[in-house]
């Protein structure tokens, strides 16, 4: 199945995903075309379960979705959609057609099927069908809201000009309500974007070595290809390094949360996704010079998107600090047992002290 | 690209069923074992210690029975060496016989070489060291000049080798010497031979470390006869035979685990309550041994099913030496505490390991070395 997923979502982002489409979009466009086709090759419902209609991909799968849609700078919420319906299907809910994203940070109070409150930072919200939030409480709900029952959408944009808007609800009827499965947070949905952001960066991150390796092979200075000085050689192998650890971090998020929310792997991935992005940036630019500080190269879709994913869902600083807390309240006695825990799908008492 | 091809793996339940007993025989075993001791951990040296592990079965985990071994895979070994070195247990007296020499003569050694050698390394009684570096030779292995020749009853040896661990507490030494004269071909004409330390004409002088440790020798070969049994597998193999072993020495977890007895003392030390700059840095400690021990498994994982993962273990030694080479900066960063031999098991922890910690990009392929393999496999050589 995921070879399979590979090549085609391969395909589809090679064929319709260029610097030109992606320009467009961060000037407000909306990529049609892409997005039907998406949908067409059922790709924004791969992991939504059989029994709902989806093609029922392990979430190990999805993660190959995802870090493709980071690596060619998908200018759609694709990776916003496939978490949204999943979550919505491990909640007994109806997937979404259309675009679809969560809401991590709202203040969103439901009472008899209606929601108030104001989400913040919705991926693409202008251009989303429904969006999914939890509205905290004693007995915390997750909701479908559709964004056309907005009372106001207010366009904000993430660094790399991608949407990321304040939309604002008055008694809006819900589509969808749900309690929140036993054993998850509030705070989960937070986890669950930092999880899909850590694989886009690793995605990012992977394209821009090859770019960059690419790069150091043909241009020439001083009389030979810049990539056989070893100072550059060095600078690359530290970006590989950390793409190969950022690669391998984000698909084990995605692995121990197949069944249930792996909270410190998650994480680690964000925190190591990060890191990786500052380095692999900054040696992307310094090996590119100045052509790839230009608008014109197509290096910057990649680095700003890394420098404003890596901000998203908590930052390296917020998530390192959780976890740094949890880590010394448990004392040093359990730091080895924590790392080593053997990944079941059970919840795990250390993982509990985690959130 | 040759990154993607390490994939995400979990240890098999049957390998992690061991972990629990490992602990429970560490629990007994290195529960008076002082902090700064068990921050020695791979070159903390216990004769005794490494007969009770093989008592147990824990040495040469993954040779087959006929040998010795326990036939055990490759994460069942795994389990039980990350289980030992965070616990900080002295395995350094059988650790490099576990570790290389043993995989090496399966892989590599004749019939009778693996009968007469590999049970007694299993049972924890036969120690190894590994001669490579030469007082001319450091990164540039392939210029070494130590040279067999043969006569008619074997080798003769003659040269010297240099920073050799555990060389002057070793049985034998595996080393790679120059059976042909050096040609246009750097690469050939190298052989390893399996040399018993205690034959004559062999020297070996401790060289003692600024740490006042002494761990890694000079050794000095004059006229040493050796047989032609000596020779591991075919004469002028031997550079094959020595990069083939390399991903065995960079891949595993005491290349993540080298400052594991400072991060414990340093929680201690920070306590339940930690300061925002405390827990970041620690959360991030804690972050990246989770990832870099789920890249060395990944890398066990390939070295299981037969492939050579040379580039992504070197990945994993340098991700790893970087972070066991942050940790005392750290430490020193988010605690006012003076290193000190005299002080508390933090500082004397602290001491230890600010000392040793250059020590961790040299062992085993520097930095430099490293980063050039991984510079090859992106096509930049």
């Amino acid at each position: 199945m995921r070879e399979l997923f590979e090549t085609t979502i391969e395909r589809i982002f090679s064929d319709l995903v260029s610097p030109a489409l992606i320009h467009q979009c961060a000037d407000g466009a909306w990529p049609g075309a892409l997005w039907n086709t998406l949908e067409a090759a059922e790709m924004t419902w791969a992991a939504v379960p059989e029994t709902l209609g989806g093609a029922g991909a392990t979430w190990e799968d999805v993660y190959t979705l995802v870090r493709a849609a980071g690596a060619h700078a998908v200018p759609a919420p694709f990776a916003d959609t496939l978490l949204a319906n999943w979550l919505l299907g491990r909640a007994g809910l109806q997937p979404v057609q259309g675009p679809v994203a969560i809401a991590a940070h709202s203040n969103l109070t439901y009472t008899d099927g209606h929601a108030s409150g104001q989400l913040d930072r919705v991926p693409w919200g202008r251009h989303l069908r429904r969006m999914v939030a939890i509205a905290a409480g004693r007995n915390p709900q997750i909701v479908v809201l559709d964004t056309a029952s907005a009372a106001q959408v207010g366009p904000r944009t993430n660094l790399a000009g991608e949407p990321r808007d304040t939309i604002t609800f008055h008694r809006a009827p819900v589509i969808h309500a749900a309690p929140l499965p036993t054993g998850s947070h509030p705070e989960d949905l937070l986890l669950y974007g930092a999880m899909l952001r850590s694989a886009q960066m690793a995605g990012a991150l992977q394209s821009l070595l090859q770019m960059t390796a690419r790069y150091a092979a043909e241009r020439v200075q001083f009389g030979k290809p810049i990539g056989q000085f070893q100072v550059i050689q060095q600078q690359i192998a530290v970006f590989a390094e950390h793409t190969a650890c950022s690669l391998l971090a984000a698909e084990a998020a995605f692995a121990e949360s197949a069944i249930d929310i792996g909270r410190l792997p998650i994480m680690a991935a964000k925190i190591c996704a990060g890191e990786a992005a500052g380095i692999g940036a900054s040696i992307a630019h310094a090996i590119h010079g100045a052509i790839g500080f230009t608008d014109e190269h197509s290096l910057h879709l990649k680095t700003r998107r890394l420098w404003a994913w890596r901000a998203e869902y908590g930052s390296q600083s917020y998530w390192s600090q959780r976890l740094g807390q949890c880590v010394c309240e448990s004392g040093s006695r359990a730091l080895w047992p924590m790392l080593t825990q053997p990944a079941t799908p059970r919840r795990g008492a250390v993982t509990e002290t985690l959130l | 690209m040759i990154l993607t091809a390490l994939r995400y793996r979990r240890i098999p339940p049957a390998a992690e069923e061991l972990r629990r007993e490992v602990r429970a025989f560490l629990d007994v075993e290195v529960r008076d074992l002082p902090a700064v001791q068990r921050a020695d951990s791979w070159m903390g040296f216990d004769a005794p210690f490494s007969g009770r592990l093989g008592a147990r079965g824990w040495i040469g985990m993954t040779v087959p029975k006929r040998y010795g071994g326990a036939q055990a895979s490759a994460f069942a070994r795994y389990v039980v060496i990350e289980e030992l070195l965070a616990a900080g247990a002295p395995v350094s007296a059988h650790w490099i016989a576990d570790r290389q020499s043993a995989p090496m003569l399966l892989r590599f050694g004749t019939e009778a070489q693996k009968e007469r050698l590999l049970p007694a390394i299993c049972r924890g009684e036969s120690f190894f060291c590994i001669g490579m570096s030469e007082p001319g030779s450091g990164s540039d292995l392939a210029s070494i000049s130590t040279r067999a020749r043969r006569n008619a009853d074997g080798w003769i040896l003659n040269g010297r080798k240099i920073w050799t661990t555990n060389a002057h507490r070793s049985h034998f030494m595996i080393t790679l010497v120059r059976t042909q004269e050096k040609n246009a071909e750097r690469h050939r004409g190298m052989s390893q031979f399996i040399v018993d330390l205690s034959r004559p004409g062999i020297t070996v002088r401790p060289i003692r470390d600024l740490t006042g440790d002494e761990h890694f020798n000079e050794v000095v070969f004059e006229n040493v006869e050796l047989a032609d049994g000596d020779l591991v597998g075919v004469e002028g193999q031997g550079w094959e035979q020595v990069t083939a072993e390399l991903a065995y020495e960079r891949s595993g977890p005491e290349r993540i685990l080298s400052c594991m007895a400072l991060v414990n003392t340093l929680i201690d030390n920070v306590g339940r309550s930690p300061d925002a700059l405390q827990a970041r840095e620690l959360g991030r400690v804690a972050a990246r041994l989770f990832t870099l021990r789920n890249m060395s498994i990944a890398v066990t994982a390939q070295l299981q099913s037969g492939e050579n993962p040379a580039v992504a273990a070197a990945c994993v030694k340098d991700l790893g030496v970087t972070l066991e080479q942050e940790i005392p900066e750290i430490a020193q960063a988010i605690c006012d505490m003076e290193p000190s031999s005299e002080g508390t098991d933090h500082a004397r922890v602290l001491a230890h390991l600010t000392q040793l910690a250059p020590s961790f990009s040299l062992r085993g392929g520097t930095r430099e070395i490293l980063r050039g393999i991984i510079a090859r496999s992106l096509d930049l050589r």
